[in-house]
């Protein structure tokens, strides 16, 4: 007997009866329901990130320029910011953007109670470019932030994706006697643009 | 209402004025109480050592003892949760039953039973309660800090109606005091270092008596605070619900 | 691989040593404990997000079997490669399998306590492969040579100056240098180049997902998709609990877990693998190791609803005064006390004593797993299967017979308190562990037995 069969069996043999353990009902009654982007920008800074209110992506070119090290390599997936970043990135390793000081990103939406945004694969051209940057920047639409996990759930629903990440924040460590330090391994900086 | 007294062996043998002041207490409340002589132990020693197979002495004797009564009350959690949790016997399951359903803590027996609005007791002294783990997620006597839930204390609600009584806030108002039965000679060293921190938090704001509605945990804080030579006492809530009015 | 041979009150008692660093350990862990008080009761609906969780997860043991069957079905067409271990040396030998393969000679880990539970790193050590840890916490206690003391915060028994005495040796920081922030930049670097260089990637799992074939892996430092998104090989270890039924019972998860832990809103990353990338393979290996016997060990198959958060550790008052390392087991604390004794009922039998069953772990846990009830249980089960000394078992037959005998009881109370009276050091000596750093009560005259008879009519 293979270990699949071995385990399947044991489990079989062992699990108790599913008559007794229906599934709850989702979603569940939660607070948040009338919150939105406010209390997103409240808790994304609360963890470390950073918020900018912006009215159109001119707004987000000028303060990629004023803000960020222009000598280091600025990289974006958005047509609109071409001008201030890398759009064709070559079609080389992933480990070739080691050096991306900014990495300027779409998120499909974000999430009020946890300040969180989710991305995938479709958004990302690599799936290493938000880790691997010194700087993370995501875009997303005001319209576009839910109230909890609930509704991120229900808006994400089947859709099918190879990778799919929600990213709350800058890459931090508190390993160390919990004192609290941004930039673990990924960027030592987030910044989430919110489209009006 | 017929209430039998449940004194636990411990307090039989080492803090008798608790048993009376419990007794003196309840018959101020024009309650008849029974206190059969033959009572011993509650079993819990055994049961939490892994020994539950050996508590059927203790059941049968608790069952010959208490069936009679509509009530039993007892001023420890511990015992109480243990009887209400453990209490069997396959002779006489109707009565364990029943007695599992009927057996009170004392200050949960004052507040929902008697329903008592009034104490009429003086202790004019700062007071630290000391939450028994048993009495407070066990038997739920007051909510605890894990839970998302509305807060109550049925100690509180009686302590804060005794005159002069000064009820002081603590840093960590429901951890363990590292009693815990065997546990306190198992686990010496754990044991009284959580002990020492129970104490000292109390001590940082000013308790002249810590009190409480399980004597066992009061005798283990009692005696580290005698081994420190502390002025501060242990008292059970027993005591103060039933100190006099000078 | 284990010279483990101290039980939990030994190794408890060698931690309470240095009285001033346990002050540190139990108020460090508090602090986080009251993190998560603060995370979760901002939350009005939260003891409704853990009923939904329990039963979640009580349906999941329910119908494991067909889960795993869907999820396998599932990640297969997602082009996930799925491996079955029936324990930790099979899963092992399926790790090394896949690096012979690949020709690969190192690979890159992630946080993953079912590894710390298989000994992976030592197994592969033999087996001339390299592993590098890759999360902080996990790095420093390898590089010490030490396992994690907790599942969360593996080095949380470790203080900043000898991280950066151990850096100093290991990663060339200056002498002296503990300042977390500078500690942490010299981590980064060291395994920023890991990352770069790593064929193999190894990741836990947090939760798989049965109807999508999809698994999510969380992070607060990146370290995990660091790992995987550089790698071509991409292989992840899971227990065969960790299975969920459908995506949206991730958002409950996904609730409750991070604020459980370190009171966060949620981790910075909470990603989910559905397919290997262009060119990369991805390996899942489901791992069994004595959860289907739990499974089938009613009183205790709930400890598999844990989901990992480590939130019963910070709040057990026993856990912040011994230590992680006093449980000598990967999962330590209260869920590791009653999760160990299934793998090794001897080795293992202290566990569940060491608790005062005070019940904050069952109160904490966001998925409402009878902690405390389980470990009164498992010391039932293990007086029974003749795992506790002879000592102890005539003691408490000795006790027995005394209390279940009203005339010997009160004879040997009376007897006992006058002797006690007489002679205190029968006692007060150094025997007696009570009377170490606490004295015993002062015998009074009478019993209350005695007094009322003299004072009372018996009823």
């Amino acid at each position: 007997m293979s270990s699949r069969e071995k385990m399947l069996a044991a489990i079989a043999r062992n699990k108790p009866n599913a008559d007794l353990y229906p599934l709850p009902v989702l979603p569940l009654p939660h607070s948040f329901v009338d919150q939105g982007v406010e209390r997103f920008c409240q808790v994304l800074q609360g963890i470390g990130g950073e918020v900018m209110r912006v009215t159109d992506m001119d707004a987000i070119r000028q303060y990629v320029e004023t803000h960020y090290d222009h000598t280091h390599r600025i990289v974006t997936t958005l047509p609109e910011l071409a001008s201030v970043a890398e759009l064709q990135w070559p079609n080389t390793p992933p480990h070739e953007l080691a050096n991306v000081e900014l990495a300027l990103l779409r998120g499909h939406f974000g999430v009020a109670e946890n300040g969180s945004i989710w991305v995938t694969e479709s958004l990302l051209e690599h799936r290493a470019a938000p880790y691997i940057c010194q700087q993370l920047a995501l875009i997303i639409r005001k319209a576009d932030i839910v109230p909890t996990m609930h509704e991120a759930y229900a808006r994400i629903g089947n859709e099918t994706y190879g990778y799919g990440t929600f990213i709350a924040g800058p890459s931090k460590t508190a390993d160390i006697e919990q004192s609290l330090v941004l930039g673990a391994h990924g960027p030592k900086g987030m910044i989430a643009f919110i489209l009006d | 209402m017929k209430v039998g007294l449940f004194v636990p062996c411990y307090v039989d043998q080492f803090y008798p004025k608790v048993a009376i002041a419990t007794l003196e207490l309840l018959e101020k409340q024009g309650l008849t109480v029974g206190v059969p002589p033959r009572q011993t132990c509650c079993g819990q020693p055994m049961a939490n050592s892994g020994f539950e197979h050996l508590t059927g002495g203790c059941n049968s004797l608790f069952i010959e003892n208490f069936a009679q009564y509509d009530y039993v009350v007892s001023p420890s959690g511990s015992c109480v949760l243990h009887l209400k949790e453990h209490l069997h016997d396959p002779k006489h399951e109707a009565e364990a039953g029943h007695l599992r359903e009927r057996i009170f803590e004392l200050t949960e027996f004052l507040t929902d039973v008697l329903k008592l609005d009034t104490v009429s007791a003086r202790f004019p002294y700062r007071v630290g309660l000391h939450q028994s783990c048993h009495g407070q997620r066990g038997l739920h006597l007051s909510q605890m800090s894990e839970l998302v839930a509305p807060p109550f204390s049925k100690p509180v609600q009686l302590l804060s109606q005794v005159d002069g009584l000064e009820l002081i806030d603590l840093d960590r108002p429901d951890e363990c005091c590292g009693f815990g039965g065997t546990f306190c000679v198992l686990e010496e060293a754990v044991s009284a270092k959580m002990g020492k921190d129970r104490v000292s938090d109390h001590l940082r704001h000013g308790a002249e008596y810590i009190t409480g509605a399980d004597m066992s945990c009061l005798m283990h804080l009692e005696g580290l605070l005698h081994r420190q030579k502390s002025p501060v006492k242990v008292v059970h809530i027993a005591e103060i619900l039933n100190s006099n009015i000078q | 691989m284990n010279t483990q041979t101290l039980d939990h009150p030994e190794l408890a008692d060698r931690f309470n040593k240095d009285e001033a660093r346990v002050d540190w350990h139990d108020q460090t862990l508090w602090w986080v404990r009251q993190k998560r008080d603060k995370a979760a009761h901002a939350l009005p609906e939260w003891e409704s997000l853990r009923e939904a969780a329990s039963q979640i997860k009580h349906n999941v043991l329910a119908n494991l079997d067909e889960y795993l069957l869907q999820f396998e079905a599932n990640a297969q067409r997602n082009g996930i490669t799925v491996h079955w271990a029936a324990d930790a040396e099979e899963h092992n030998r399926i790790v090394h399998q896949i690096l012979t393969e690949n020709g690969i000679p190192k690979m890159v880990k992630s946080k993953s306590m079912l590894t710390e539970e298989c000994h992976l790193n030592e197994y592969l050590a033999e087996h001339g492969i390299e592993v590098i840890d890759s999360d902080l916490g996990e790095r420093i206690v390898q590089l010490a040579g030490e396992p994690p003391s907790h599942i969360v915060l593996p080095c949380i028994h470790w203080k900043k100056e000898e991280i950066g005495v151990l850096f100093h040796k290991h990663l060339g920081t200056e002498e002296g240098c503990a300042d977390p922030q500078i500690l942490t930049g010299a981590a980064r670097l060291h395994l920023r180049d890991t990352f770069l260089t790593r064929r193999a990637a190894l990741t836990g799992v947090n939760f798989a997902v049965a109807e999508t074939g999809e698994f999510v892996v969380c992070t607060n430092e990146g370290n995990a998709d660091m790992g995987a998104h550089l790698a071509d090989v991409h292989i992840a270890s899971m227990g065969v609990e960790k299975i969920i039924p459908r995506r949206e019972h991730l958002s409950v998860f996904l609730r409750l877990l991070t604020r459980s832990a370190t009171g966060q809103p949620i981790t910075t990353y909470s990603s989910h693998f559905a397919k290997p990338r262009p060119g990369q393979t991805m390996h899942l290996i489901l791992v069994d190791n004595g959860r289907s016997i739990q499974l089938g060990r009613e009183d205790f198959r709930n400890s598999l609803k844990c989901i990992r958060c480590g939130a019963c550790m910070n709040t057990c008052p026993v856990y912040r005064r011994s230590g992680g390392h006093s449980y000598h087991s990967a999962v330590a604390g209260p869920i590791g006390a009653i999760l160990a004794p299934n793998l090794d009922m001897a080795k293992n039998a202290d566990l569940p004593f060491a608790s005062t069953l005070c019940g904050s772990c069952s109160n904490v846990c966001p998925v409402k797993i009878d902690i405390h009830q389980q470990l009164y249980k498992w010391r039932q089960v293990l007086v029974q299967e003749g795992h506790v000394t002879a000592a102890k078992t005539v003691s408490m037959q000795g006790m027995t017979t005394v209390l279940s005998r009203p005339g010997l009881f009160h004879l040997a109370g009376s007897v006992g308190r006058r002797l006690m009276k007489w002679f205190p050091s029968l006692v007060n000596n150094r025997l007696n562990p009570w009377y170490k750093q606490r004295d015993m009560p002062a015998p009074p005259s009478e019993s209350f037995s005695e007094w009322y008879a003299k004072n009372r009519k018996p009823s």
